[in-house]
């Protein structure tokens, strides 16, 4: 009963972003937002997923964006008139994804084919093969080990990119002032 | 925020239990809910809470910025060298059941290594990046919001 | 598909009303801030989905006790579980592209943007 209220929650959060101009508002109401969906989490038994979304979606993100804020605007521009073409397009693909979720099993169906495939090696053998207790653990640094190679690796590769384009302007007003010297 | 006394006094006593919460879930991770991206995310909350109360400048000299930068590819090269590892010692790519005399033994010296690499390439990336935006002089005055 | 059927179908009904409001952000609305909150929206939604779909109804966490349990399937956990922390340096990065857009424009609004560019290509405002 309480993920069906949390769903709701959520949904209420996502519409009022949709409304608020005001920035600030929008960024709390995303934290508010992220929060909300770890307590959804854990209700699935997504532990760890509830832990990482907790930190980061409504902790550092959050700081993430105030800090953009305060250095672009915190005002969001009244648009002329009202964007009718987005919105058909978005309930035409909403509609078609509905009708997609008509085939979709059961929600807690333990017959759904994704419960089919792999997840039970994971379930019966990593005690043995493994030998941790956390199943999450083991099919992330074990069974999976190439897939969290190359996730870390994007990890690295954005915060190189983010040092490229915030940390280097020192560099770059320097190169500046010598060429205007030069020039 | 050099005015806020209850701020800086509340941010002294919460730091070490973060840090320490954070350590907890990072060598915690095999057993309960936890690992290296977890724990990386919430050591580096620490230090976010640091540089917000306490300044910039005095993170800066806490976590210097070569540091940071070393600690984000030493990490990933954890991670890779642990592969490399397994080759060397006769198995494939990423695999540690070579590493120790036994499969699980190795199984669990691997796992605690790679996540040794998360988490520290973790920390170092949430680290910089709010280094870097925090780092650009902000066009608002604090009055302004 | 009978009245039984709508909760064994809430979850994705609402992960899909919020993938839409995402969307709809991101096409509709000019504020660069403001798209990539609409991206976070969508994206959330997407591990919802995913998490969602792993859930037993009875299960639980997948941390192996020694006693003999029903558990939630782990593997999607896995992925979302690196699709946060990649998502959240992604949003960073795109958070750092609007700082430097605002520093170079002087605005983060898509229709200003594109009217300085305008002007800075032929010299003129533009004419409809």
């Amino acid at each position: 009963m309480i993920d069906i209220v949390l769903l709701t929650f959520l949904a209420l959060t996502a519409l009022a972003i949709v409304r608020l101009r005001h920035l600030f508002a929008v960024v709390m109401l995303t934290g508010v937002y992220s929060l909300l969906s770890a307590g959804l989490f854990v209700l699935l038994d997504a532990v760890d997923v509830a832990f990482i979304e907790a930190a980061v979606g409504a902790g550092i993100s959050t700081v993430l964006m105030l800090g953009t804020l305060a250095l672009t605007s915190r005002r969001e521009k009244v648009p002329g008139r009202i964007p009718v073409l987005p919105l058909i397009v978005v309930l035409i693909t909403g509609a078609a994804l509905l009708y997609g979720t008509l085939d979709m099993p059961r929600f807690g169906d333990a017959g759904a084919p994704i419960h089919r495939h792999v997840a039970p090696r994971y379930i019966h053998d990593s005690g043995t093969e493994i030998g941790v207790p956390n199943i999450v653990t083991s099919v992330l640094a074990s069974y999976r080990g190439f897939d969290t190679l190359g996730e870390l690796t994007v990890i690295f590769t954005a915060g190189i990119g983010i040092l490229l384009l915030l940390g280097g302007t020192g560099g770059r007003r320097r190169k500046d002032e010598e060429m205007e010297e030069e020039g | 925020m050099k005015q806020h006394l209850v701020l800086r006094v509340v941010a002294k006593m919460l730091i070490p239990p973060i840090l320490l919460f954070a350590l907890y879930v990072q060598f915690h991770g095999d057993f309960g809910p936890g690992g290296g991206f977890q724990a990386g995310v919430i050591f580096a909350a620490a230090f976010i809470l640091y540089a917000l109360v306490f300044g910039l400048e005095t993170a800066r000299r806490v976590v210097p910025d070569r540091l940071v930068h070393t600690a984000m590819a030493v990490g990933l090269l954890i991670f890779a060298g642990v592969g490399f590892a397994g080759l060397l010692l006769g198995g494939n790519y990423l695999n540690y059941s070579v590493l120790a005399e036994n499969q699980k033994a190795g199984q669990h010296l691997g796992i605690t290594l790679i996540e040794f690499g998360v988490g520290t390439t973790v920390v170092a990336v949430m680290i910089t990046i709010f280094f870097a935006f925090a780092g650009r002089s902000a066009r608002m005055s604090d009055e302004d919001w | 598909m009978t009245l039984a059927d709508i909760p064994g179908l809430y979850n994705y009904w609402i992960v899909i009303l919020l993938m839409m409001t995402g969307l709809y952000i991101v096409v509709s609305r000019g504020n660069l801030v403001k798209k990539i909150v609409g991206l976070v929206i969508f994206q959330t939604a997407v591990f919802l989905l995913y998490i969602s779909m792993g859930k037993i109804i009875g299960g639980t966490a997948p941390i192996l006790t020694g006693r003999p349990e029903i558990f939630s399937n782990p593997l999607p956990h896995v992925l979302i579980l690196t699709a946060i922390v990649v998502g959240i340096s992604t949003t960073a990065l795109g958070l750092a592209l609007v700082v430097r857009i605002g520093d170079a424009y002087g605005t983060i609004e898509e229709d200003e943007i594109a009217k300085a560019d305008h002007e800075a290509e032929f010299g003129g405002p533009e004419t409809p």
